[in-house]
């Protein structure tokens, strides 16, 4: 039987098995949404209150389930507003497929109404993408699109649909598998390989692991963990990698990069091997290139070999997904006689105890004073007992969430690390409740952040999402504000929000509840409150020290060794 | 360091610009480039000359290599291989002298002449690099009026060869 181009999608959708989809309609994608109404017991869509919240909700859907998230927006305004989380979904390699509508196809290049060249606008920002130009091409290109998106490094697939496609006919048929000969990703890691860093790891004298985001795509975090307890070596991880190795274990050392911990950073400063695993060096981690780990051999797995020696050259490069390696890595271990140097190890872990004493997560919250932030963090985590999805816009807020709520779980932690996009917290937060109804999430943010999306607090009522919004509400843009403190002399340039309207009614007036916390004897009732009101989106905004700080820090250009602690 | 790259692509729409954007997105240089189909209409094959270090040019091939439309690449300067240019280029010949002497020059340079009028010729000329600057300035003395080049093509010697 002959199917329209819109009965194909929604054909697409089921089959590869999307059960959720977030979006905004409009005039190009009409028919697709006639469609969708009609089989709305199949394929639940979300309605989104701005393009750039579905593709983030899709994103955070993506970062909690590991599947792929998928975004349908509209063409024109709606394909450019998508752009953002778009770009933000690249840096962060997420499995994402996006839709947007097109102009009919005789109209393409004419300048018509809602009309931009997507395709050529997102170009350099996603893995790959594609304009329908024939209704038979329908099937076959989203399920390249899926297929693209989720396998080698993850990344956000765009497929470009022109209205006219959507009316068009042609049977249909849904390929069960496809094979491409311009693409094939190597999962595999080179067995040679494995055995020459196995060599390395069993010599080295102050081995580390860094470890990111990789490691948490690939579904690695059980087989990292023992590989790690195995060898008995320190282990770090980046931002993107919080959670892919239980943060209360005694072997983690912290996060590592410019507010990373001191252990952590001078542990890799000082190590004579540095095994890397699904991190890609990124400058927030290595500080100075130049001054990087200057006494180690380097070990770097990663799935795309385009990441291997970017930015630091590699020793021992190995290319495959991190799951089958790190597998690779225990087999080849059990198999040898010899075992790590324990007397070596037992004097580098001495030397990371000592780098440990500086204590350089302390904070002191008086409690006659204002809220540190850091305390919210941390009262939160011990009143969800670590067990949260948290979620987190960008800037101090978002290290401070990094540094003091203890992930003990991969894909728990959902931010924006590469792009490190304002605004990203709210509907990604959406995304991940959609996913799991039943879970506690939450959006750590700011005051500044919040109001990059904050029209998602529409969606949030109209489907039920209980998000607890944790605003760490210091008055300023902080990040920036630190800054300019360090750097420019505080001349703080447009870093302060005057006319902050008032969240605590903001949040009513989207039907939701709104709780002003000023006091710090306020804020484990406040949060507890929150937990237990199970069926509530919570905006709980604390008004936090203004001008606290974020440290440990590595200032830009300076080397990982030479941080400013407080 | 020159490095002639040769790619193996999806003929498909947009497939040039993805090779062109990641040049300029991530700062590289391109030197000359050019495409046609092959054989079999579904691939492309490109040649692109860039100028790097060592590092930059390895970047450069794992980068064009994760390119989805991209099915092989090819450092040809890895091997030992042919380079050819081609070009055409418009001379004036409006003084009596001019006509014999750039006919000389180009049955010298082996160019054939294309295109004659009693004001110009139209020489083509293949070669590698160097000869066609060689001739390019050897004639002129002469008026050129008009000069277009191919950009390098190249190809391996013997067994090694990039197809699918």
């Amino acid at each position: 039987m002959e199917l329209t181009g819109a009965e194909i999608f929604v054909e697409c959708l089921k089959e590869e098995g999307v059960e959720t989809i977030f979006g905004y309609p409009g005039g190009a994608v009409l028919f697709l949404y006639d469609e969708l109404y009609k089989q709305q017991d199949k394929v639940n869509h979300i309605l989104v209150r701005h393009e750039q919240g579905a593709v983030h909700a899709a994103e955070g859907y993506a970062k909690a389930t590991n599947k792929p998230g998928v975004a349908l927006v509209t063409s024109g305004p709606g394909a450019t507003n998508a752009v953002t989380g778009i770009a933000d979904a690249y840096m962060d390699s997420v499995p994402l497929v996006v839709f947007t509508g097109q102009v009919p196809r005789h109209l393409i290049g004419n300048d018509a109404f809602q009309e931009v060249d997507i395709v050529g606008i997102t170009r350099p920002c996603v893995k790959h993408n594609f304009l329908v130009t024939d209704v038979k091409e329908l099937a076959t290109t989203i399920k390249k699109a899926f297929y693209i998106a989720s396998t080698g490094r993850p990344g956000p697939v765009l497929v470009d649909i022109p209205k006219d496609i959507t009316t068009a006919r042609c049977e249909f048929h849904y390929p069960a598998e496809i094979t491409m000969r311009s693409y094939n990703p190597t999962v595999k890691g080179n067995k040679r390989q494995v055995r020459r860093a196995l060599d390395l790891m069993l010599e080295a004298k102050k081995p580390v692991l860094y470890t990111g985001g990789g490691v948490v795509l690939s579904g690695a975090a059980h087989q990292l963990t023992e590989l790690t307890r195995e060898l008995g070596f320190p282990i770090t991880n980046t931002l993107m990698g919080l959670g892919g190795y239980p943060s209360m274990d005694p072997q983690f050392i912290g996060m590592l990069g410019m507010h990373g911990t001191y252990e952590a950073n001078n542990a890799m400063h000082h190590a004579d091997l540095v095994i890397a695993i699904g991190a890609r060096f990124d400058d927030r981690v290595t500080g100075n290139i130049e001054k990087f780990c200057p006494y180690a051999k380097i070990i770097h797995v990663d799935i795309d070999p385009a990441s291997i020696s970017k930015n630091v050259k590699v020793d021992v490069p190995i290319v495959g997904d991190v799951k089958n390696v790190i597998v690779d890595m225990l087999e080849e271990l059990r198999s040898r006689s010899e075992r790590p140097d324990a007397a070596a190890l037992a004097d580098w872990w001495k030397q990371i105890d000592e780098w440990r004493k500086a204590n350089c997560l302390k904070y002191n919250q008086d409690m006659n004073a204002s809220i540190k932030a850091q305390f919210v963090v941390e009262k939160w985590w011990e009143v969800t007992h670590g067990d949260a999805y948290i979620c987190s816009d960008v800037g101090q807020h978002q290290m401070w969430a990094a540094q003091y709520y203890k992930f003990s779980q991969p894909n728990r932690w959902i931010n924006s690390g590469g792009l490190g996009t304002m605004g990203f917290g709210l509907p990604a937060a959406m995304g991940v409740q959609m996913a799991f109804p039943e879970e506690t999430v939450a959006c750590i943010t700011g005051d500044g952040s919040i109001q990059m999306c904050i029209q998602e607090l529409g969606t949030c009522l109209q489907y039920h999402l209980p998000i607890k919004v944790i605003s760490l509400n210091n008055g300023y843009l902080g990040m920036v504000r630190q800054w300019q403190e360090f750097f420019y002399q505080k001349r703080y340039a447009m870093s302060y929000m005057e006319a902050l309207p008032d969240f605590v009614k903001l949040a009513e007036a989207y039907g939701h509840v709104g709780m002003r916390i000023e006091k710090p004897g306020d804020v484990e009732g406040a949060l507890k409150e929150a937990l237990a009101m199970k069926d509530r989106l919570v905006f709980m905004d604390f008004i936090t020290e203004r001008e606290n700080n974020v440290f440990p820090m590595v200032p830009a250009g300076a080397g990982q060794n030479e941080m400013i602690l407080v | 360091m020159r490095h002639v790259i040769s790619i193996l692509m999806e003929n498909e729409a947009g497939a040039l610009s993805r090779v062109a954007g990641l040049f300029s997105a991530r700062g590289y240089n391109i030197e000359s480039l050019t495409v046609a189909p092959t054989e079999d209409a579904t691939l492309s094959r490109m040649t692109l000359v860039t100028r790097g270090s060592d590092e930059i040019v390895e970047q450069i091939i794992k980068q064009l290599h994760k390119l989805i439309d991209v099915v092989k690449v090819m450092d040809l300067s890895q091997f030992p291989h042919i380079e050819r240019e081609m070009m055409f280029i418009k001379i004036a010949v409006d003084k009596n002298t001019a006509c014999e002497a750039v006919k000389r020059l180009s049955d010298i340079f082996r160019g054939n002449i294309i295109d004659v009028t009693d004001k110009m010729y139209t020489i083509e000329l293949t070669g590698d690099r160097q000869k066609l600057d060689a001739f390019v300035n050897a004639v002129r003395d002469f008026r050129i009026l008009e000069v277009v080049r191919s950009g390098s093509m190249g190809i391996a010697r013997g067994e090694a060869s990039l197809h699918v």
